[in-house]
């Protein structure tokens, strides 16, 4: 187990060194020099001596070789320095302060839903199956994988917002501020953030259970006459949970990338938005920064969720 | 006595022979929504291939009728902002969807399988550096990394095309890698290699073709959701440029007249739906029909 740990712990190491280069070449992709499109925005580049580009091009490191400008670009990550925002004349990493608990908050009461909601239903679905229940609950887990997050807030809106006058069709509070207010609010940005996740935690909690309840110890369970309640919830559940705490690991994921769709159906002021936000601003310090702390984020949860696996399931081997 | 060995006898005898398609074709058909997708995805390419006869009306050009028309006879879903009839860009929009969607299956499965196949058959520093770099690239969700890539790439649907196939690639990689790595253990691998037979030649001919069923799934499952995230990237308004018809932008389009005709963001959001839905249905019974025990991992 310890081995299992500190290697994957070295991988994941060389993972974090990959994508940090990936974000950092990314930009690199761009047509032109930083430099050139960081002044086009700014100031008249024609009206500008060449001597003056090469002293402001010194002044950023751009004349240094392109590792060394990684370098340079990792140690100040590193010291909690993103740079500075071109189009909010902002520091970057304060920024995403800002925008960062937004999603968070979001975020983590989606994946609240999605776990437990997924959960439930997958295992009414596979206790009951082929009863009414699960005629209702299976093909609705199908429309949860493909719906498009952005059409369902839309019909969301429509129904709740412009039809029935329930919730407020936009906008986001902090539940400090205003708690009602807050809460209304993120009820229906929450519900698309979590439907995807929701509807495949509960296909992969169905089949898990339908397997489970197959084998012998939940047979003998049964024939020592206890009831199903016992069964299901001590006996069964458990088991079952393993195959859907990896799902756990790819919602995050999923979350994020949801994200960036429906803060922009919603107008949350949230990372997402911020990100496609300054993607159209081309202002590329944001969306490098964010990309990376994104990335960063579903790293280290994917390598909780595999180290924990031998915790949940002792019978596990790592090889 | 004599008469019953010999029923016994004719009793045990190997059942029918069936064709291999046969059998296919008795699977997959078994589940009436395989079929319901199927018939979609039919309908879909029909749709695609013949948009200029189907279309009522030119879906580009400006002014065709008045703007933000009411669902009625003439134009069966109303008209955009511009006068443009929303059923006959929806129907040119299928093609968008489905050039999208097949062009980056096939790229991002030509660059992943083959990145798969050698990462598993050479194993050792290949198998790191390739998985390890397949594994950086899952730390990006499918939606951001095609949002980022396009955009630094500049707009346009050929770059959209590129974006999302980079983001696909890394899920054939680790499917292709994981096959390869238990095919190559098989004894024909070995006579392959006792024979001297070249890499790719084994690669290609020889552990490819037992991987395919697999790989056929996965392609039909990707072209779901890369339809899905193309219709997120053309809904945040990066991708198809205008006149062009998508429907995820067309979506986009129809919210801002919400409350006027519901039915302009409605329309292309159920499209894209039930094709995404179809495509996941076609390829749960291509898995029930090729190979079962992928059940749960595909």
């Amino acid at each position: 187990m310890a081995t299992y740990i500190i290697r994957r712990l070295l991988q994941a190491l060389v993972v974090i060194v990959i994508v940090t280069l990936l974000v950092f070449f990314i930009m690199r992709l761009l047509p032109g020099d930083p430099l050139l499109i960081y002044l086009a925005q700014n100031a008249n580049i024609e009206a500008m001596p060449p001597e003056m580009l090469d002293t402001l091009r010194h002044q950023y490191g751009l004349d240094k070789p392109v590792m060394m400008q990684y370098l340079n670009w990792m140690e100040n990550i590193f010291r909690g320095d993103f740079g500075e925002s071109i189009f909010y004349h902002h520091a970057v990493g304060a920024l995403m302060l800002e925008r960062f608990p937004v999603t968070v908050h979001l975020g983590i009461l989606a994946l609240l839903t999605s776990a437990i909601l997924g959960i439930i239903a997958g295992l009414l679905a596979a206790v009951r199956r082929g009863k009414w229940l699960d005629r209702i609950v299976t093909p609705l887990t199908y429309i949860g994988i493909t719906i498009p997050v952005f059409w369902l807030g839309i019909l969301l809106i429509y129904l709740f917002g412009l039809k029935l006058h329930w919730l407020p069709i936009f906008g986001y509070t902090s539940p400090l501020e205003d708690f009602w207010l807050s809460s209304r609010q993120v009820v229906m940005p929450v519900i698309c953030l979590a439907v995807f996740g929701l509807a495949s935690n509960a296909r992969q909690m169905r089949s898990a259970m339908l397997e489970v309840i197959r084998q012998d110890y939940v047979r003998t369970a049964w024939s020592k006459g206890l009831s199903e309640r016992v069964i299901i919830l001590k006996h069964a559940l458990k088991n079952s949970l393993i195959p859907v705490i990896t799902l756990m690991g790819i919602g995050v994921g999923i979350i994020f990338g949801g994200s960036v769709l429906v803060e922009t159906v919603f107008a949350i002021p949230g990372v997402g938005r911020l990100l496609v936000g300054s993607i159209f601003a081309q202002d590329y310090v944001v969306v490098q920064a964010i990309t990376l702390v994104i990335a960063l984020i579903i790293l280290v949860v994917n390598l909780i969720v595999d180290i924990s696996y031998g915790w949940f399931d002792p019978r596990i081997r790592y090889g | 006595m004599a008469e019953e060995r010999n029923s016994m006898i004719k009793f045990e005898e190997a059942p029918p022979r069936v064709s291999e398609w046969k059998r296919f074709r008795r699977v997959f058909l078994s589940r009436g929504m395989v079929v319901f997708g199927l018939l979609v995805l039919l309908l879909l390419l029909f749709t695609a291939i013949f948009a200029t006869w189907l279309a009522p009306y030119d879906p580009y050009r400006p002014g065709t009728a008045d703007s933000l028309l009411q669902p009625n006879r003439e134009h069966l879903l109303g008209t955009d902002i511009l006068g443009r009839d929303t059923l006959s860009r929806l129907i040119y929009g299928s093609r968008t969807a489905l050039m999208v969607g097949f062009i980056s299956v096939g790229v991002a499965s030509v660059i992943g399988v083959s990145l798969g196949l050698s990462a598993g058959y050479f194993g050792g520093a290949t198998n790191v550096v390739i998985m390890r770099a397949m594994d950086a690239l899952l730390c990006f969700p499918m939606i951001l990394l095609a949002l980022v890539v396009a955009s630094v790439l500049g707009g346009g649907i050929s770059n959209v095309i590129i974006a999302l196939s980079i983001a696909t690639i890394p899920g054939y990689a680790r499917v292709t890698c994981g096959l390869t790595l238990s095919i190559r253990e098989n004894d024909y691998i070995m006579a392959q290699r006792a024979m001297s037979s070249g890499s790719v030649r084994t690669m290609v001919r020889h552990i490819l073709p037992n991987a395919l069923p697999p790989l056929i799934v996965l392609g039909t499952m990707q072209l779901g959701n890369l339809i899905l995230a193309e219709a997120g990237l053309s809904f945040l308004g990066i991708g198809i440029e205008p006149p062009g018809a998508a429907w995820g932008a067309m979506v986009n389009d129809g919210y801002k007249y919400l409350v006027w005709n519901p039915v302009l963001s409605f329309a292309p959001g159920l499209a894209i739906m039930l094709v995404v839905f179809a495509f996941n249905m076609v390829g749960d019974g291509l898995r029930d029909a090729l190979d079962p025990r992928l059940r749960g991992l595909l």
